[in-house]
């Protein structure tokens, strides 16, 4: 593709890569990366090894390290400079992301803490 | 466009790629607002995930053999949907339909493991009404689902759209965008897999 100005669209690879065998090794180590990643999780999730509180924090990480994999290895979202663009609609996707579960389990830890218990209400209704 | 757009003007050709730049990116903005709608998904999902109101919970339900498989399924389809938009860019008829073709095929492996796995839940009893957990269970993981189903169907479109029309900008376009909505379900899935169904069934 021949680049006359800065910018990609996300999903195309990188400008100035050639097209076949550059994209196809990209695919490929993104599919080595993601399969790594996957069996350590399922691993993690049944194995008695681990120290068991840690188990839900360490699924989490590998979760974010693969889609980590998934965007620069499938979705061609990297760090270069003509995808500037891309990354700043991403970052701000996951600040929305983020405020929307993290905001959402807070309130409703807090409204579930203060919150009488059902019984109390059941009896005060009598 | 490289070679084949040789009849095309240097400004033309200026003209398409920032076209695709421009479609792609309008598409990723909507890629975007779809995982916020996700996140408001898992959100409830988080919040739910305890009340199981004497029913079964996720350790009691899921099938985690099951899930490594349709994981496999949609990991695999990811890849052979990237080989087709190799495919596509190099305008090799063959190197897309077959990449197409498997990744349909995976991906309908993946919904027949999906819908099997529900109506095993449903015949049991524990459907989506069984409890507040059940239904947001089922309302995430079937919005993943109902996304596969309609990429399916946007992917025969895409087929077809080729074998009709050949590799014009438009539907190279289109299917950019295509893939860019695949690999976007399989972040999804990632998310889903490790939340719902690893965190779910870990001690």
């Amino acid at each position: 593709m021949s680049k006359t100005h800065a910018g990609t669209a996300p999903g195309d690879p990188p400008s100035g890569t050639p097209e076949a065998e550059e994209g196809l090794r990209g695919y490929l180590i993104g599919l080595g990366l993601a399969i790594l990643l996957t069996a350590t999780s399922f691993f993690i999730a049944t194995t008695s090894l681990v120290w068991t509180p840690s188990i839900p924090i360490a699924i989490f990480v590998i979760a974010v390290a693969q889609m980590g994999v998934h965007l620069v290895f499938f979705l061609h979202i990297t760090t270069g400079e003509d995808n500037v663009n891309n990354i700043m609609a991403l970052a701000f996707g996951i600040l929305i992301v983020m405020l929307l579960i993290v905001g959402s389990l807070w309130i409703m830890s807090h409204l579930d803490h203060n919150m009488m218990p059902v019984s109390r209400i059941m009896q005060m209704q009598r | 466009m490289s070679g084949a757009a040789t009849h095309l003007s240097a400004h033309a050709a200026r003209d398409e790629t920032s076209k695709r730049i421009i479609a792609g990116y309008g598409f990723w903005i909507f890629l975007l607002s779809d995982i916020i709608m996700f996140s408001a998904f898992f959100a409830s999902y988080a919040v739910l995930s305890g009340a199981t109101a004497g029913g079964p919970a996720g350790r009691d339900l899921f099938d985690l053999g099951n899930v490594a498989i349709e994981t496999g399924c949609l990991l695999l389809s990811s890849f052979s949907c990237g080989i087709a938009s190799v495919g596509a860019r190099m305008r090799n008829a063959l190197v897309f339909y077959a990449g197409m073709g498997v990744t349909f095929l995976l991906g309908a492996a993946f919904l027949v493991l999906e819908v099997h796995e529900f109506a095993g839940l449903v015949a049991r009893g524990d459907g989506p009404s069984r409890s507040a957990f059940l239904s947001s269970f089922f309302t995430l993981v079937g919005c993943h689902g109902i996304h596969v189903t309609l990429g399916l169907l946007w992917l025969l479109t895409m087929m077809a759209q080729v074998f009709a029309k050949g590799f014009r900008s438009d539907i190279q376009r289109r299917i950019l965008c295509f893939s860019l909505f695949w690999h976007t379900l399989d972040i999804v899935w990632v998310a889903l897999f490790s939340v719902v169904y690893l965190i779910g069934v870990a001690p």
